[in-house]
């Protein structure tokens, strides 16, 4: 078969079948970007072609979420909740997965059940009693509750990464160190963490992109409106009563997902990996 | 497990010849205090903020509890209650076909998708990246895109469908129950479909190249090689995919929230959602904690599977 019947082939059997795949993955991301620029005299016009923008680019949905809104106090809200939490889940979850890769101890293996358990628990199971707990630890309507809460389902992936993660570096390096005399926690910061820098990357990379695109626990727990995190701020103080701005809605869709897509471009291999080690480990 | 391992270092100790007892307490002595410190934060913070709202959860479901109040024992009243109620079994069912429907969609189109990743050359990053984005992207915010797709008088995909002469009225999606329903399990699919395509295509690239190699020269055809070698060979990795999204599919909240709040007539509420309006919309904090609770039976049952499959997986390496 020559190479240019084959290419041709692989146009059919392939190209074309996975065409649709990524148009229907793509197209509501196109379309919300498309209809965040469009005049609401086109956008609430059913004659035009909806598919496009045929009268014309206008950022004005843009500038009335940054001057009528909170926008900016929601995108700066979820930066802070998400950095927060990323830096605890993180830390939290090297510490834990250590001992669980590498040492040998009474309740280890309980530890690692208990540690897979809490991660496959669904944030929409406990979070009826977590409001109790958050309102009696004083942190309702403050971004610490976030801060805090978010490491229950954060800590547990992170771990268990971590852990698959650190398994894979051989064992001799650090017992060469531990011969040098590092004791354990040396041996953990100098010689296993800069070999393990992508599994780190890895898990606060997923930390991160979880926090900002969490919804239920900021929902619930924080109702003052400069208070709330992108996801929530955009739905709700958005759409008031009956009246619903869909240019201002998808510009605030736009924005909010744009750091993580910005992320994901430039970590694309990270995100792969730590998707499958997830499920697959 | 931890037997054995014990069992292990013992046996290494002896053939090594030193005193067993004594290197055994070194053994287990010297790495015991440190690991309890590394592990100590994480697992306060999980005893605090998982177990114990777990443990509060469950005094709540055999309470009155309301917003404020901590309420009476009233035994299993709240469930009792539940299961006599309408909305409840309507929640119930709902969340049965909402679960069954949306796996089913992902599992086969997933492989589908899997099956032609594995074998693209050109723009494959590309392609696998473009799949891949409505699985990063805020659920919350790309579920907003959806509900204006389906908006009852600009929706585009209504707007097509009359273009293309398929339907001459309005189809109102998000009115209708059933189309409710349909629309809600379409885009929990959407967002899905990447983790089931990506965790099946890593199985598809672990399958050694041999084993299709030899099935070819047996004169094996397409059909029979994805019969008898993938499938056989995926079954370990669709049994975690199928099961790990399972759990995540049958607890969402924020496609049903934003979509249609459970309605119309409650025909799209998820134990989630009703637990939402029951215990935080209406104060019935009791009667909330129960609906949820629900998913902790179906919770186990996924975890105990899971940990059968890796403890097997474990053992065959």
């Amino acid at each position: 078969m020559s190479s240019r019947r084959r290419a041709w082939r692989g146009v059919f059997t392939l190209y074309m079948p996975v065409a649709p795949f990524v148009f229907f993955a793509l197209f509501p991301l196109y379309f919300m970007a498309v209809t965040s620029l469009k005049k609401n005299a086109e956008l609430y016009d059913t004659t035009t072609v909806p598919f496009w923008i045929g009268r014309g680019v206008t950022f004005g949905h843009y500038q009335l979420l940054s001057s009528d809104t909170l926008f900016w106090s929601w995108f700066l809200n979820s930066l802070l909740v998400s950095l927060g939490a990323t830096v605890i889940s993180v830390a939290l979850g090297i510490l834990a997965a250590y001992p669980l890769a590498r040492l040998k101890f009474p309740g280890g293996d309980s530890f690692g059940v208990a540690i897979f358990i809490t991660y496959l628990v669904p944030p929409s199971l406990l979070f009826l009693p977590l409001t109790t707990v958050v309102t009696k630890l004083g942190l309702a309507d403050s971004l610490w509750s976030l801060i805090v809460t978010y490491p229950t389902f954060l800590v547990p992936f992170c771990t268990w990464l971590l852990m698959g993660y650190f398994r894979t570096v051989p064992k001799e390096i650090e017992e060469c160190a531990m011969l040098d005399g590092c004791n354990r926690a040396q041996t953990l910061i100098r010689i296993l963490l800069p070999v393990a820098v992508p599994g780190v990357i890895c898990a606060a990379l997923f930390a991160f992109t979880l926090s900002w695109n969490e919804f239920l626990y900021a929902l619930v727990f924080v109702s003052p409106a400069e208070l709330k995190t992108m996801t929530v701020g955009v739905y709700s103080e958005l759409i008031r009563g009956d009246i619903y701005y869909w240019g201002g809605l998808m510009a605030g869709a736009c924005i909010g997902s744009l750091p993580i897509v910005i992320a994901y471009v430039f970590f694309l291999d990270y995100y792969v990996s730590g998707l499958t080690a997830g499920a697959v480990k | 497990m931890r037997l054995r391992t014990l069992n292990g270092e013992v046996a290494k100790v002896a053939a090594r010849g030193d005193a067993p007892p004594r290197a055994l307490t070194d053994v287990l002595g010297r790495d015991t205090p440190i690991a309890y410190t590394f592990i100590a934060p994480a697992f306060f913070l999980l005893l605090f903020l998982v177990a114990y709202p777990f443990v509060l959860s469950l005094w709540f479901s055999l309470s009155d509890a309301r917003v404020g109040e901590t309420g009476h024992w009233v035994g299993l009243d709240n469930f009792r209650k539940l299961l006599g109620s309408d909305t409840f079994r309507q929640t119930l069912q709902n969340s049965l076909v909402f679960t069954a429907a949306a796996l089913g969609a992902k599992t086969i189109f997933g492989m589908a998708l899997a099956l032609l990743l594995f074998r693209i050359g050109r723009f494959k990053r590309l392609i696998r990246g473009a799949v891949l984005l409505p699985f990063i992207v805020p659920t919350a915010l790309s579920t907003l895109v959806w509900w204006w797709m389906f908006e009852p008088l600009y929706s585009v995909v209504n707007w097509t469908l009359k273009a293309l002469h398929v339907v001459n009225r309005d189809i109102p999606w998000l009115p209708d129950p059933y189309l409710a329903m349909f629309t809600v399990v379409l885009v929990n699919t959407w967002r899905g479909l990447p983790f089931f395509a990506i965790t099946i295509l890593a199985g598809l690239v672990a399958i050694p190249k041999e084993m299709y190699e030899a099935a070819e020269s047996d004169g094996a055809g397409p059909a029979a090689r994805f019969w008898h070698i993938t499938l056989p060979l995926l079954k370990p990795v669709l049994a975690v995919v199928i099961l790990f999204s399972a759990i995540f599919t049958l607890a969402d909240f924020n496609i049903v929230y934003v979509l249609t709040k459970g309605g119309p007539i409650n025909m799209t509420h998820l134990f989630a959602t009703y637990s939402f309006q029951i215990g935080l919309q209406s104060g019935q904090i009791g009667q909330g904690a129960a609906i949820s609770l629900f998913l902790f039976p179906i919770l186990l049952m996924i975890v105990f599977t899971q940990l059968r499959l890796v403890r097997k997986a474990t053992t065959y390496e």
